[in-house]
């Protein structure tokens, strides 16, 4: 039975924002994890992807291999993949202080929407980004790494910048502007506005509510 | 100024919808509510208001079309999305016809659902933004400007109110600066053509061929020098008024054309082949005794009746003198405003000074008169030396006749200007026109 998402807009499961060693994680400080699965092809993407999430939020990075099976949030009648679902086994897969950001090639969905580029925790502690319709060909373009991997930087950037408390940005420009078509994610840089950079910093200045 | 987070009521009785939404609204910024029933989506609509709502449309129990009526009895403002899995053109359009903003089919495009909600709370902020110019409107020209509590002046609004729910001509008589031009704004501020302009022309300032193009318009190549093609100002009035003040003073040939334009309601522009239909109500001013006029010959006796549906007198200051400190009070307050001059008050002997006086020049002579106190007076109280005026009686005998009086004082104050007629004219109170006429009137020479 896959888990159920109620409950993972939560940040703190006991709302004390200690870790189960007892101590109060910093935001400063921990690690970004990323978990990467059914990545295929897309597996050269990940070490630059790293090097670009570690310039963005001056952190280091760190991967794991995912501790879940993702078959659990799969739905065969839409032939896609449950974020909602996705990101509670994410969390119940992370361990560990920081955040975390779920890496994959497969199609998301939530249940609402036809399809999301990623997903996130806003406020918490996992994120998680696709590469599966960020790739050119699928539009019947040619293939285009190096736009690949700015889209994909840009989508993981964003996602993680929500698990921080960041909500979408009104500059087109920001790594933050709300993108739900390719050409946003096209307009906008993988940069922060002055207004989210100064937020980041406020909310990482803070000691982390996320519980494991 | 921080902008008020915008609120969302979301509606669905599946979790797993909800859940997207609600997620998916927050990372916008938006500050969600879930309803998993339409009677929780009312108990929430009792404690908070909400800017958007969306909908499922089938529900157990109440369906989505029933909320959506009753979300309106509580809130018409909100703007109502419907949301289904399937795509009914019928019910699409029960919805839309109820009042909905929008209705889309699940799963949606994300992009759409951002547009959607987007269009939809601009459209309520555009509006909010129009109720409130409206109301600011109202408060700016309503009847409530003018300001006076005496008999004459209740009986002047009386008749304002009265003659704005129809589109009757409307004369209004009375001398230079009793407020003739404040009572037709009053009168076109509660008619029902408030939100179109009242376009006001002073055709005793203008000569008669340059009041004919003012009026009528004119075609490009109409005359030397109409390079462009002009809209006149019975066609500016469009659904609105037109203010035709010192109608009296209007040509012969003016009048005929006129009074054609008044009985068909159209305007052909100087140099135009075909007349434009215009929706205007005429309002029109004088200080001419135009009885008198038409027994002279010099106005129309036609035109007379035609533009005399509904006459309203406005009577002069000196006739409601218990008005005088209400008057004086309000441009006290209106210019301490706008001058940012910390004056409070008017002392006792200079309110006695301003109701002692007779205002030959009415309430824009009082006007003028608070407003140089208002520069020349120290804070914090206005005082009799600071009044451009002097008690009645000061330079004229109790036996004098008024018109004696006001010849006397006029003479004064052309002397004091050096005859400078703009300058006279602001001291008095009154318009250029009216001290050339005044002049005329009483033989005056340098």
């Amino acid at each position: 039975m896959p888990p159920s998402p109620r409950g993972i807009d939560s940040p703190g499961a006991d709302g004390t924002g200690k870790t189960e060693t007892g101590r109060v994680a910093s935001q400063e400080t921990a690690p970004l994890t990323i978990v990467p699965f059914y990545c295929g092809s897309q597996r050269s993407l990940l070490e630059p992807l790293a090097k670009e999430l570690m310039a963005a939020f001056s952190l280091p990075v760190e991967r794991q291999p995912p501790g879940f099976d993702p078959e659990m949030a799969y739905d065969s009648a839409r032939g896609q993949y449950n974020s909602r679902i996705l990101l509670a086994l994410l969390l119940r897969h992370h361990q560990g202080p920081g955040k975390l950001l779920g890496v994959t090639d497969a199609d998301l969905f939530i249940p609402v929407l036809t399809f999301v580029f990623g997903e996130a925790q806003l406020d918490g502690r996992v994120a998680l980004v696709s590469s599966h319709r960020l790739v050119p060909e699928r539009y019947g373009l040619p293939a285009d790494p190096a736009q690949l991997q700015a889209r994909l930087a840009k989508e993981a950037i964003h996602e993680l910048g929500h698990t921080f408390g960041l909500v979408h940005c009104a500059n087109g420009r920001c790594v933050m502007a709300s993108s739900p078509q390719l050409t946003g994610v096209d307009l906008k840089t993988a940069r922060f506005c002055v207004d989210c950079r100064d937020a980041l910093r406020r909310r990482r200045s803070r000691p982390s509510t996320a519980g494991p | 100024m921080t902008k008020k987070q915008a609120s969302i009521l979301v509606v669905d009785d599946e979790f797993a919808v909800r859940d997207s939404l609600s997620h998916w609204f927050r990372k916008d910024g938006f500050d969600v509510h879930e309803a998993e029933s339409a009677t929780d989506a009312l108990k929430a609509l009792d404690s908070q208001s909400f800017d958007v709502a969306l909908v499922d449309l089938k529900m157990p129990g109440m369906d989505g079309l029933e909320l959506q009526e009753r979300i309106h009895q509580i809130d018409p403002q909100i703007g109502v999305i419907m949301i289904t899995a399937f795509a009914s053109v019928e019910t699409a359009v029960r919805a839309l016809k109820q009042g909905a903003f929008d209705y889309v089919t699940k799963p949606i495009d994300p992009d759409e659902l951002s547009h959607l909600v987007r269009r939809c709370l601009e459209q309520r902020s555009l509006r909010e933004e129009n109720e409130k110019l409206r109301e600011t409107i109202d408060d700016l020209v309503g009847v409530s400007t003018i300001v006076g509590e005496s008999p004459p002046m209740l009986k002047v609004l009386e008749l304002v109110r009265h003659v704005a729910e129809t589109d009757a001509t409307v004369l209004i008589r009375g001398e230079s600066g009793t407020g003739k031009e404040l009572i037709a704004r009053a009168i076109h501020a509660a008619s029902r053509r408030r939100y179109f302009p009242i376009v006001p022309l002073n055709c005793g300032a203008l000569p008669g061929d340059l009041l004919e193009s003012e009026l009528f318009g004119h075609e490009r190549g109409a005359f030397t020098g109409a390079q462009y093609r002009r809209k006149g100002k019975i066609e500016t009035a469009d659904h609105g008024t037109l203010f035709l003040d010192e109608v009296g003073a209007i040509t012969p040939k003016m009048q005929v054309d006129l009074l054609r334009v008044l009985e068909t309601k159209e305007v052909t522009r100087l140099g135009a082949n075909r007349p434009t239909k215009v929706d205007f109500r005429v309002i029109c001013a004088t200080n001419e005794d135009l009885e008198n006029a038409v027994k002279e010959k010099r106005f129309r006796e036609d035109l007379y009746y035609r533009i005399n549906v509904f006459a309203i007198e406005a009577p002069p200051l000196r006739a409601r003198p218990t008005d005088v400190p209400l008057l004086a009070e309000h441009f006290r307050q209106l210019f301490a405003r706008q001058m940012d001059k910390r004056i409070t008050s008017i002392s006792p002997e200079a309110m006695e000074v301003l109701t002692a006086y007779d205002w030959p020049g009415n309430v824009r002579e009082l006007s003028n008169a608070i407003e140089r106190a208002m520069v020349v007076g120290k804070p914090p109280v206005i005082r009799p030396q600071d009044l451009p005026v002097r008690p009645a009686g000061a330079t004229s005998g109790p036996g004098d006749s008024l018109l004696a009086v006001e010849k006397r004082h006029i003479a004064e104050v052309l002397e004091r200007a050096d005859w400078n007629i703009t300058r006279a004219a602001e001291t008095l109170g009154i318009d250029r026109v009216t001290v050339y006429n005044k002049i005329k009137k009483y033989g005056l020479r340098r």
